[in-house]
């Protein structure tokens, strides 16, 4: 869908997501990195994949000179200007934007480029921690908790992905390039959901429930999520209305099939059942049994039975169920790519179907060692 | 003054809850006219199932939910079961240039709304489906919330202590992962149309746009048979790392990536002597003498509220911040900077905070232009002003109950 845009990626691991997106649907995009940077990491390769690397140093004193070549025919550039360096004057829009008009620059910073906090040093987990996000994880009266698997540089750089895409809109209305400032504490405030309406409407403020479900029951029950299996846990909920009528009697149905004794799930009236009312002796009474029941089952066994009953719930996965889940494979999710070295990686694919084809990811060259002629790195793109 | 960058471009709106309806609410702050499609029978589940409300009291009217991801576009009501309703859904399509849907899979095509059927006599449509699995694959047909999906999509795994169950994340997360991705999908599929005159039907499952999320540790699977495990807080490359309560309830969040920034926390700390320890100087070390060094800083940070701590440590360039919670989020003042909430009036609410996107554009920037509608509030401003249908065949509609 970008084809024939080209994309110069000068970006730390902020921004790493954001050309991967764009080169996903299609732009030829060109990863700088400085020689001898070391570009082993899962992360790197997972993210770098379906990009053109070029090896340039962009921490020497012709940096600005190299990368003003590079970017005289682009159309976008994105970095992630770090505080305490010379990054300010190296992406320097205004610099950048008298070379080319055109050019569309995505700067992906913690904070954002301006404002008191702006120079801050913060990593995944102070952007976390700032965004509200922690305080939403962990055990109620717990330690605030992050994804263990850094997020805050996912969100920015999918945010930034929409951000660059908004400013080609605009490009084509008012004819040139523009700044794109995104803020990865924002970004990550995405993930909040509807969390900030309770402060903004209600006048209360959300907090972590750990592995339970409150705040449903005016008796003030609880109702658990995460539930042991014999391969790890299971995330099943008590749910009422019409979706949880369909799962609760197919789970007690389920349980009968298999001589299991629902105990007092079995006299419970599903049509009516109203998870508001209930006090926390009901609530572990229903769930006495679930909880043996699901302690004997297999995290996949879960899951099949529960789509093929139309039940709601979900294994909580590990990467290696993922990496096996049919659902994937049946749609192509997976990709093997060859490397020059020979090698083949297995990587996710680009995260949309376009007229019933997911695109390919490219396959990797080998680097360029020196700034050539960005013309000449242009390739056809097959998005 | 510039036209907003999406000034003259026509969505419509076929989603409920969150996937769908950010998706349109992205492209409505950048210009976007965005039509909200609801029924009476059947409005947007987010105006009615999940709190907050205004008063505590549940109103089709006076949902936090629906306000925060539908400001700025124009609300209407179509009974889709109707078939004078699916004839006007079909006018709408005509209209606009982007259709955004969020049912499950089918559902559309039931309706006589599918892409092939829609884009027949319109060649240039972009039409974004975007559901739990994806349109296609053995699990298609799944219903699911995002909140569940989140586990199968392995986040909740990864979170929380290593000896300890999964962590419940805020809400569907994973809904606007995939939301997110989606405007970007659209906005290039918007440039494909401008550049070729081509559509395009986008299919975007919220699981995969999950995955790449974790796109590195599933990869570090599929090369080395690594399985990424919970970890706390903590990371492979940092130590200290982590969270320590501080004075009045907050937290403080700190790390240490090298030996230099660790001998800096010990002087700000107060305890220069653990700076000078030889034996802490390495990764390993710190690791080795953590629950000393917790201990040191815990004594510390419990004397001070977090903003001090973290500006404190700022101060010696030390990374930390204080644990915001979400009420910290509406006086922070680097958000406050960034305009990140934009109060609109509103008939039941007075005014309400709605959200900008986390980018910034310099030339054309976003905005909000109204809190989110009322049900149905614009039925005559879309089908009177917007498709031109005149007044006779608008009373004759909404008596034969296709605006219901």
């Amino acid at each position: 869908m970008l084809a024939g845009l080209y994309v110069v990626d000068c970006t730390q691991r902020l921004g790493w997501l954001t050309g991967r997106l764009l080169a996903d649907m299609g732009a030829n995009v060109v990863k700088v990195e400085a020689p001898g940077a070391d570009l082993s990491s899962s992360e790197w390769q997972a993210l770098n994949i379906n990009k053109q690397l070029l090896r340039l140093e962009l921490e020497s004193r012709t940096a600005a000179a190299a990368l003003d070549s590079l970017v005289s025919t682009a159309d976008f550039l994105i970095a992630t200007p770090r505080a305490g360096r010379d990054d300010d004057a190296l992406f320097d829009f205004d610099r950048l934007h008298s070379i080319n008009p055109r050019l569309i620059v995505v700067a992906i910073t913690p904070f954002g480029l301006t404002g008191p906090k702006s120079k801050w040093r913060v990593s995944d987990l102070e952007i976390m921690a700032a965004a509200g996000a922690m305080s939403l994880a962990g055990e109620p009266g717990g330690e605030p908790m992050r994804v263990s698997a850094p997020q805050s540089s996912a969100w920015a750089g999918a945010q930034a992905a929409v951000g660059a895409t908004m400013a080609l809109a605009a490009r084509a209305r008012i004819g040139r390039g523009q700044l794109v400032d995104v803020s990865a504490q924002a970004a990550v405030i995405t993930a909040l959901a509807h969390a900030p309406a309770f402060v903004d409407i209600a006048g209360t403020t959300p907090t972590r429930a750990g592995a339970f479900i409150t705040g449903r029951s005016v008796a003030g029950a609880k109702y658990r999520v995460f539930w042991p299996c014999l391969d790890g846990h299971i995330n099943f909920i008590l749910y009422g209305g019409a979706a949880g009528r369909r799962t609760n009697e197919q789970l007690v149905a389920w349980m009968r099939e298999e001589g299991v004794d629902a105990g007092p799930l079995a006299a419970v009236d599903w049509s009516s059942f109203d998870p508001t009312q209930a006090s926390q002796a009901e609530v572990d009474a229903m769930e006495a049994p679930i909880a043996r029941f699901l302690a004997r089952m297999r995290k996949r066994e879960f899951l099949e039975a529960a789509h093929r009953r139309e039940m709601l719930g979900y294994p909580v996965s590990s990467v290696q169920d993922i990496a096996t889940d049919p659902q994937l494979q049946a749609r192509a999710f997976w990709q093997d790519v060859t490397a020059p070295d020979g090698r083949t990686q297995r990587h996710c694919g680009a995260f949309y179907i376009r007229d019933g084809l997911r695109p390919a990811l490219k396959v990797p060259t080998p680097p360029q060692v020196a700034p050539a002629s960005p013309e000449t790195e242009r390739e056809p793109a097959s998005a | 003054m510039n036209p907003q960058a999406l000034e003259g471009v026509k969505v419509v709106e076929f989603g409920s809850y969150a996937a769908g309806p950010h998706v349109g609410k992205m492209l409505a702050n950048f210009g976007a006219t965005v039509v909200h499609v609801e029924s009476v029978g059947r409005p947007d589940g987010f105006r009615l199932q999940y709190p907050p409300f205004k008063d505590g009291r549940p109103g089709i009217n006076s949902s936090g939910c629906f306000a925060l991801f539908n400001d700025s576009k124009l609300g209407v009501t179509i009974d889709l079961k109707n078939a004078e309703g699916i004839a006007l859904a079909r006018e709408l399509v005509d209209w606009c240039d982007i259709v955004v849907e969020n049912m499950r899979p089918g559902v559309m095509q039931r309706l006589g709304l599918g892409f092939e059927t829609l884009s027949a006599d319109h060649p240039g449509l972009v039409m974004l489906s975007t559901c739990n699995m994806g349109q296609t694959g053995p699990r298609a047909d799944t219903p699911g919330f995002g909140s569940q999906l989140t586990a199968l999509a392995g986040m909740c795994g990864l979170t929380g202590h290593p000896a300890g169950p999964p962590m419940l994340l805020y809400g569907p997360y994973i809904d606007f992962i995939a939301s997110t991705m989606g405007a970007a999908a659209v906005l290039a599929a918007l440039e494909k149309c401008r550049s070729s005159g081509e559509g395009s039907y986008l299919d975007v499952s919220q699981y995969e746009c999950g995955l790449l999320f974790l796109a590195g540790p599933v990869l570090a699977y599929h090369d080395k048979g690594e399985v990424a495990k919970r970890a706390g807080n903590s990371d492979p490359g940092a130590s200290p790392h982590g969270v320590w309560p501080c004075r009045g309830g907050g937290w403080i969040a700190l790390s240490c990536w090298s030996a230099d920034e660790f001998e800096r926390l010990c002087a700000v700390i107060g305890r220069p002597d653990l700076g000078r320890d030889g034996a802490l100087s390495g990764m390993a070390g710190r690791r080795a003498a953590a629950e000393r060094i917790s201990d040191a800083i815990g004594d510390w940070a419990g004397e001070l509220d977090a903003a001090s701590a973290a500006e404190g440590l700022q101060r010696a360039h030390i990374h930390a911040h204080a644990v915001s919670t979400v009420a910290d989020l509406f006086c922070d003042p680097q958000l406050e900077g960034r305009g990140q909430w934009q109060r609109r009036p509103h008939a039941v609410f007075g005014d309400v905070a709605c959200a900008l996107p986390a980018f910034a554009l310099s030339d054309t920037p976003g905005e909000v232009t109204t809190a989110a509608p009322l049900l149905g509030e614009h039925n005559q401003r879309v089908f009177g002003e917007l498709l031109g249908i005149d007044p006779q065949r608008l009373s004759q509609l909404q008596a034969h109950g296709a605006l219901d």
